[in-house]
């Protein structure tokens, strides 16, 4: 059997509130107000489409950190923070997969999941485990659709044929240039055309071929679709375009538009990853996105599928946001408002490659070293031990950190460096089973920091690189939240 | 275990600049101010110095790197210079270098001078330092109020201390230092404060607000060092002699294992034992006079005190509200006003610190002068609590 075998998501903990979006630019967009209702989801400052894809294969992998098993991964995003620089390679460093897999991205439409989740099928059986993550990170201009409908996240499909919990059964596709919206190489925003056009001439007649073809390849009937996943943020297209296949109207799956935004490219996967949390065996889940043409693949849920849980899962994610009301935060953020940083913003944040090559281990996949033989963890690791009294040569062995929980001994929060979310949130940490490391703490407010906090671990981007358009990545630390679903905070 | 450097070397001549925002000087007029003042107390000529270490730490925006700024400022006669880097504690550094020269006899009289020119920066607080390839990559983008304010966080957690009594403790640590300077000629901030504003300040790192910092100066400060017959020879009386230099550097213990609980300086108790034990001294908080300690933030020396063994282990809040290191008494501290009047230019706060010990073991302190000081206690200290370089210096009279 082949298929889907662990799932995960990732939905940043900032929700904008869209009626502060609507009413600070009312005075310049008032035909805006019907769409004062629920948030969107926002990266923090330090996320980037990278970032939140290793949150969501973490949600997916689970906490061991033998990750041996994942035989490729692809990247799917439209918004990769590198033009060269393989993201999904970023991503492999994070994770610590095994350097001898290929790490793909996977890009220019915004059904490239799934276009990656179709190759991932085509190689799992003879190659083992493949990794498809899903990512987006969208800018859009002030004052306009796109910034209240869109948000940001990303999922994490883990595809094989070892205890599937979702059976492919098929899938239809269709590459058209038909170009509802474009970015050019050198664009910041996407360049839409009229939404009426791309609803009856797109949408409402591409969609419908792809999925009746892959409801042919599964060899099912329309009507035994339980499960129907198609983001948009047109409204009620999703209902439209299900009664036009003749799936059921109980079948549409929410698409979140509510509380998250569209999240692009990570969009479809981010709601099968939450469908799976629910469904039960012997469903059949129809995940189809619109992009440069149309693509649909079909599931059936097996028996497994409640043997499987994420760290977290989509459900949990979009439990714990709180509400941000502060939109120049989200200009800020998306760097379309520029701040004053003062002069200690002036500092330049040139990356040495080749000290980042050296140390890469330790800075992108977070490794310390233990020594065999007193069982110290030193991060970073290094050839002679600390251990007092009896500094060892060359005994340390990699000891991951990543997946492990610490407590917070010290920490302040300091107002005087440029920081992008003042205060900065900054302490030692002392992990389970030895180590410690001076670290940021991200993701907190007032008083969700003290000596004994209990954190755990996010990668996250470490300092931009403005000049020469690097992003640094590291490990930083959040407090360990309540991933009781519903709960929220 | 090495006999030590007790009344091996003496001081012959001392010299400090004013310190503060020096917009009038460059660090070149800065080290001749402190040179000028040094050499004239020492009564001597440039010929009679062997050899200088020099302090600086901010090569970038200050004077430059290595020993010929030094050299040219002062015009030396092409002796040696040797600059020295050493974070916060460079200064000492300057002085235990010339004292181990005088010492070996390689020297007969060797001069060391700190500076710093930190006001050329366009903005306050202490200029952001590089700190190599690797650093920058994982570790925060620290600052040094953040870095210390840990202290208070992991004091209060080890000695279930409630905020609030210790940040009134250290607002105390603060009003008597600026107490102090206040009477000091030479130091930057000359007012005294009340509690109640050190405690409505803004805060600059949780908990500490602007007046839990030190100021940031202009300043430079010189000594001029020599063996005891030399001294004599030139017509010195009244002696002060170096009982002890110690310098403890970490080893990443601290930083790195789980051990050190992140509320005291590991070194600073290394360093006060082996200097207490180079001096002579069996019970500090009975013989130590008076004291200069690196009050770079109040936290920083509330737990100093401690680590020096002149407060028992977690009753440096009680202490420092009875006023015991107050001007009036047992052992005044900061009684020139300290770094957090003088202000912290960087490599000069050592010696500075010096200067006010050797003022007051020879009677020259004007209106801050103690009665009849014996020994006195310098604690200088670079880079953080988790990892840092730590001296520590006794002087007293010679022979005492």
């Amino acid at each position: 059997m082949l298929g889907i075998v662990g799932y995960g998501g990732y939905i940043p903990r900032l929700r904008l509130s869209r009626s502060a979006v609507v009413q600070a630019n009312a005075w310049y967009a008032p035909q805006f107000a019907s769409k004062a209702k629920g948030t969107r989801a926002v990266a923090n400052w330090d996320e980037d489409s990278i970032t939140m894809a290793v949150a969501a294969a973490r949600d997916c992998l689970g906490t061991d950190a033998d990750r041996q098993h994942i035989r490729g991964v692809y990247l799917a995003s439209c918004t990769a923070p590198f033009a060269e620089r393989s993201n999904a390679g970023i991503v492999g460093e994070a994770l610590l997969l095994d350097e001898s897999i290929d790490a793909v991205d996977i890009t220019g439409s915004q059904r490239a999941a799934l276009s990656a989740i179709a190759i991932a099928l085509a190689k799992a059986p003879a190659a083992g485990s493949q990794l498809v993550l899903a990512t987006d990170l969208r800018h859009t201009r002030a004052a306009s659709a796109q910034e209240l409908e869109f948000g940001d996240g990303a999922a994490a499909l883990l595809i094989g044929s070892d205890r599937v919990i979702a059976e492919y059964l098929g899938g239809g596709t269709l590459s058209v240039d038909f170009v509802d919206h474009f970015r050019g190489a050198d664009a910041d925003v996407d360049y839409a055309w009229e939404e009426r056009w791309v609803r009856d001439e797109g949408i409402g007649k591409l969609m419908p071929r792809a999925i009746a073809a892959a409801l042919a390849d599964a060899g099912l009937d329309a009507a035994a679709v339980d499960h129907f996943i198609f983001p948009s943020t047109i409204a009620k297209l999703d209902a439209q375009l299900a009664n036009t296949c003749g799936i059921r109207a109980d079948a549409v799956v929410d698409n979140l538009a509510g509380g998250v935004g569209d999240t692009g490219t990570a969009h479809a996967l981010l709601m099968l990853a939450h469908t799976l949390e629910y469904a039960t065996p012997g469903q059949v889940i129809v995940v189809s996105q619109f992009g440069s043409g149309a693509q649909a693949l079909v599931f059936r849920v097996t028996a497994s599928v409640a043997a499987f849980r994420p760290v977290k899962g989509a459900a949990t994610w979009l439990a714990r946001g709180v509400e941000e009301t502060s939109y120049t935060k989200f200009l800020a953020f998306r760097q379309q408002l520029m701040l004053e940083r003062g002069m200690r913003g002036e500092q330049d944040k040139k990356t040495a490659l080749s000290t980042l090559y050296r140390h890469r281990r330790s800075i992108l996949g977070f490794v310390a070293g233990r020594c065999a033989i007193t069982e110290d963890v030193h991060f970073p690791p290094s050839r002679l031990s600390y251990t007092p009294g009896a500094p060892a040569l060359d005994t340390q062995e990699p000891h991951p950190l990543a997946e492990r929980q610490g407590t917070v001994l010290s920490w302040s929060a300091e107002y005087l460096s440029y920081y992008p979310s003042p205060p900065q949130y900054y302490g030692q940490v002392d992990f389970d089973g030895g180590g410690r490391v001076l670290m940021e703490f991200v993701d907190v407010a007032r008083g969700d920091i003290e000596s004994g906090t209990r954190v755990e671990m996010v990668f996250r981007i470490k300092d931009v690189d403005e000049k020469r358009g690097f992003v640094r990545y590291f490990w930083k630390a959040t407090p360990v939240r309540s991933t009781a679903v519903g709960q929220t905070e | 275990m090495p006999s030590g450097i007790k009344d091996k070397v003496v001081i012959l001549g001392m010299g400090c600049s004013r310190f503060g925002e020096r917009w009038d000087a460059s660090p070149e007029d800065l080290m001749v101010e402190a040179y000028g003042e040094a050499m004239t107390d020492a009564g001597i000529g440039p010929r009679q110095l062997d050899a200088a270490w020099f302090s600086t730490h901010m090569s970038d925006v200050g004077t430059g790197r290595g020993g010929l700024p030094l050299g040219i400022a002062l015009r030396l006669p092409n002796i040696g210079v040797t600059r020295v880097e050493n974070f916060c504690a460079g200064g000492t550094e300057a002085v235990r270098g010339a004292v181990y020269a005088v010492a070996s006899g390689a020297c007969d009289i060797a001069l060391a001078l700190g500076v710093e020119k930190l006001k050329d920066t366009g903005y306050g607080g202490l200029p952001v330092a590089t700190v190599g390839t690797f650093v920058p990559q994982w570790y925060p983008n620290a600052v040094a109020p953040a870095n210390f304010a840990q202290l208070a966080t992991a004091y209060r957690r080890k000695h279930g201390v409630a905020a609030d009594t210790l940040k009134r403790a250290i607002a105390h640590v603060s009003v008597k230092s600026h107490a102090n300077g206040a009477k000091n000629p030479k130091a930057h901030l000359r007012k005294p404060v009340t509690e109640e504003q050190v405690l409505a300040a803004p805060i600059i790192a949780e908990p500490l607000g602007l007046f839990d910092c030190c100021g940031v100066s202009d300043g430079a400060a010189a000594a001029i060092v020599t063996r005891p017959d030399i001294a004599r020879a030139l017509g010195k009386r009244d002696l002060v002699a170096f009982k002890a230099l110690q310098l403890s550097t970490s080893n990443g213990w601290e930083m790195h294992s789980s051990q050190w609980d992140g509320s005291y300086f590991h070194t600073a108790r290394i360093a006060a034992k082996r200097a207490y034990e180079e001096a002579g001294i069996r019970s500090p908080r009975e013989e130590i006079s008076m004291l200069e300690v690196h009050d770079c933030f109040s936290v920083t020396e509330l737990v100093t005190m401690e680590d020096l063994y002149l407060s028992p282990e977690g009753g440096a809040v009680k202490d420092v509200m009875d006023g015991f290191f107050d001007a009036d008494g047992r052992i005044p501290c900061q009684i020139d006003g300290g770094l957090k009047c003088f202000g912290h230019p960087v490599g000069a706060s050592g010696v500075r610190m010096l200067y006010e010990m050797y003022l007051q073991l020879q009677g020259r302190a004007g209106a801050r002068q103690l009665p009849q000081p014996r020994l006195g206690l310098t604690h200088n200290l670079g880079g953080q609590p988790s990892q840092n370089v730590c001296s520590v210096s006794i002087v007293g009279t010679l022979g005492s």
